[in-house]
């Protein structure tokens, strides 16, 4: 546990600072008040990953708050990435959000529109979204920056996030999706994590397009990596809007003999391509429902992270 | 104009049945155009419910009251009114409610489900444009309005889920902020697109609490 009154430096802004590979990965929550669960998820990723994302009620299904499984995954010995989307909460609840995140020493903030909650198990629910993620990321940057509440008002001991968001680069339409990473990164976005990176020659063209814009230079890029365990979870992962997986890999689980370790070899081949990238800083791996294959991934892939897990200063 | 279904029947019935004598009126505005709060929809309502046994020997007047929204256009229906036990109201939510405020002592039944401010797309079919939010945005985004047609409400562009143009929650709703960039960029106005909106003021919108509007001039020309 990091001491409250100092202000640190989260171990992921360190990491991407010094230019090391950046790898995170998730912990889903569960749909249970058991935080041995997040006990158990943390202690599969504990010195193996910088860093690990823990979800806002992903898919708008409900789920034990990112707030509070982030602090328990603190406690663990793992630093988190406090996902929080404007799906949920209006400006009232995201901000008194952050000062409780941070008062309980979390360092990692990713802001995210969130998926709507007709997707979800509650589709009953009131849709919030009274700031969308460029205003969140602004309004994060503005209390770190600033030391300004929404409202424009000053506050004491206002939360430093070291600030992340997500982009997309297969949704349409690009150029806008462009303009809208580059206003996340002028609202104050430091790091960035891409939708799951199936069609690397499709990535490898927006980065392209990314880094003749200097973008890279601005943000750290992370691409996601999805790792799927069967055929079944990889054409469920293609029906995922925004979601573009090439037939060919889809074929290859096919005629595959042993599914999971085509699916381990596929995740590790896109890996390879994308360190060949220039201007990516690192992957963010997610292993929807099938965490615990994180770590081999992690190690058959080189990149065993060398630092010492204990982030406090 | 204000877009409306018709309640299902069952649900009228049950409102209805205590009653013998029904007037059921309907208003001559928006939902006359959209077909479902009308002259002539109000006739096959009243064919509908004359049918129903639990209904048997309810007597039923159908007048059309040009604006349930207006006190003026009532005065012409006062015996129907004062004739009826209850009023089965095929006016918008605004036009019930009125109706009841003008006859506090009356049950006015509503027969419609008020869903939104919208166009004719197609014959029968309608969208949403406006959501009367308070504080109009058409200007920067290329006169297609994010609160009301993105469902997520975003004011800086879409959220990574859409494909194809469409929603992500939907395949039929459109996903607004590819309309709007389509038109700006058609309109070589994208760079309206570069300003980031900050978080939007609600209050003009209902989360201000329930808006009333007053407009001074038209005092100062009554005086």
């Amino acid at each position: 546990m990091p001491s409250l009154e100092n202000e640190y430096i989260s171990g992921l802004q360190r990491a991407y600072e010094s230019g090391e590979f950046v790898v995170t990965a998730e912990i889903g929550p569960p749909m249970s008040s058991n935080a041995s669960h997040v006990e158990k998820s943390a202690d599969v990723l504990r010195g193996v990953v910088h860093a690990a994302n823990v979800t806002d009620n992903q898919t708008s299904i409900v789920r034990m708050s990112s707030l509070a499984a982030s602090y328990i995954g603190l406690t663990r010995g793992v630093e988190t990435i406090l996902q929080m989307t404007c799906r949920d909460r209006n400006r009232i609840a995201i901000q008194s959000d952050l000062l409780g995140a941070y008062a309980l020493g979390l360092r990692n903030l990713l802001c995210l529109s969130g998926d709507h909650q007709s997707l979800g198990n509650h589709p009953q629910s009131k849709n919030v979204f009274d700031l969308d993620s460029i205003q969140l990321i602004k309004a994060v940057a503005d209390m770190k920056n600033h030391s300004i509440f929404i409202n424009g008002k000053k506050g004491k001991n206002m939360p430093k996030f070291f600030i992340g968001t997500t982009t997309n680069p297969f949704a349409d339409p690009r150029e806008l999706q462009i303009i809208r990473l580059k206003k996340k990164i002028e609202a104050g976005a430091q790091f960035v994590q891409t939708q799951a990176i199936y069609d690397v020659d499709s990535f490898e063209s927006w980065m392209s397009e990314v880094r003749s814009l200097g973008l890279h230079n601005e943000v750290y890029i992370q691409a996601g990596i999805l790792v799927n365990k069967s055929l079944r979870s990889m054409e469920m992962t293609k029906k995922v809007s925004g979601m573009s997986i090439p037939d060919e890999l889809i074929e290859r689980m096919r005629n595959s003999e042993n599914q999971e370790e085509e699916g381990i070899t596929i995740a590790l081949e896109i890996i390879d391509r994308l360190r060949k990238i220039e201007g990516l800083s690192g992957i963010h791996i997610m292993a929807v429902g099938w965490e615990k294959i994180v770590p081999t991934i992690i190690e058959r892939a080189g990149l065993m992270p060398t630092f010492d897990s204990n982030h406090s200063d | 104009m204000i877009v409306a279904e018709q309640k299902p029947i069952e649900e009228i019935v049950q409102s209805i049945k205590p009653y013998k004598k029904l007037l059921i009126a309907a208003c001559g505005t928006c939902v006359t155009v959209c077909m479902t709060g009308g002259e002539k929809e109000a006739i096959e309502l009243c064919t509908l419910l004359e049918l129903v046994s639990e209904l048997e020997g309810i007597q039923i007047r159908v007048k059309t009251i040009e604006r349930q929204c207006d006190r003026e256009f009532f005065v012409d229906f006062e015996e129907d009114i004062e004739w009826a036990d209850a009023v089965l109201s095929m006016g918008c939510g605004v036009g019930v409610q009125f109706f009841a405020e003008l006859y506090p002592g009356k049950h006015i039944v509503p027969a419609l489900n008020t869903k939104f401010f919208g166009v004719t797309r197609d014959v029968g079919y309608w969208t949403e444009f406006c959501q009367g939010c308070g504080e109009c945005l058409l200007e920067k985004t290329g006169g297609v309005c994010p609160v009301a047609r993105c469902s997520k409400s975003l004011f800086n562009g879409p959220c990574g889920g859409s494909s194809d143009g469409r929603c992500e929650i939907n395949p039929d709703i459109e996903c607004a902020w590819q309309i709007i960039y389509d038109r700006l960029k058609a309109q070589n106005r994208l760079d309206l697109l570069l300003e980031t909106l900050p978080p939007r003021d609600w209050s003009s919108s209902r989360d201000g609490g329930p808006r009333s509007l007053r407009k001074s001039s038209v005092y100062l020309e009554v005086d």
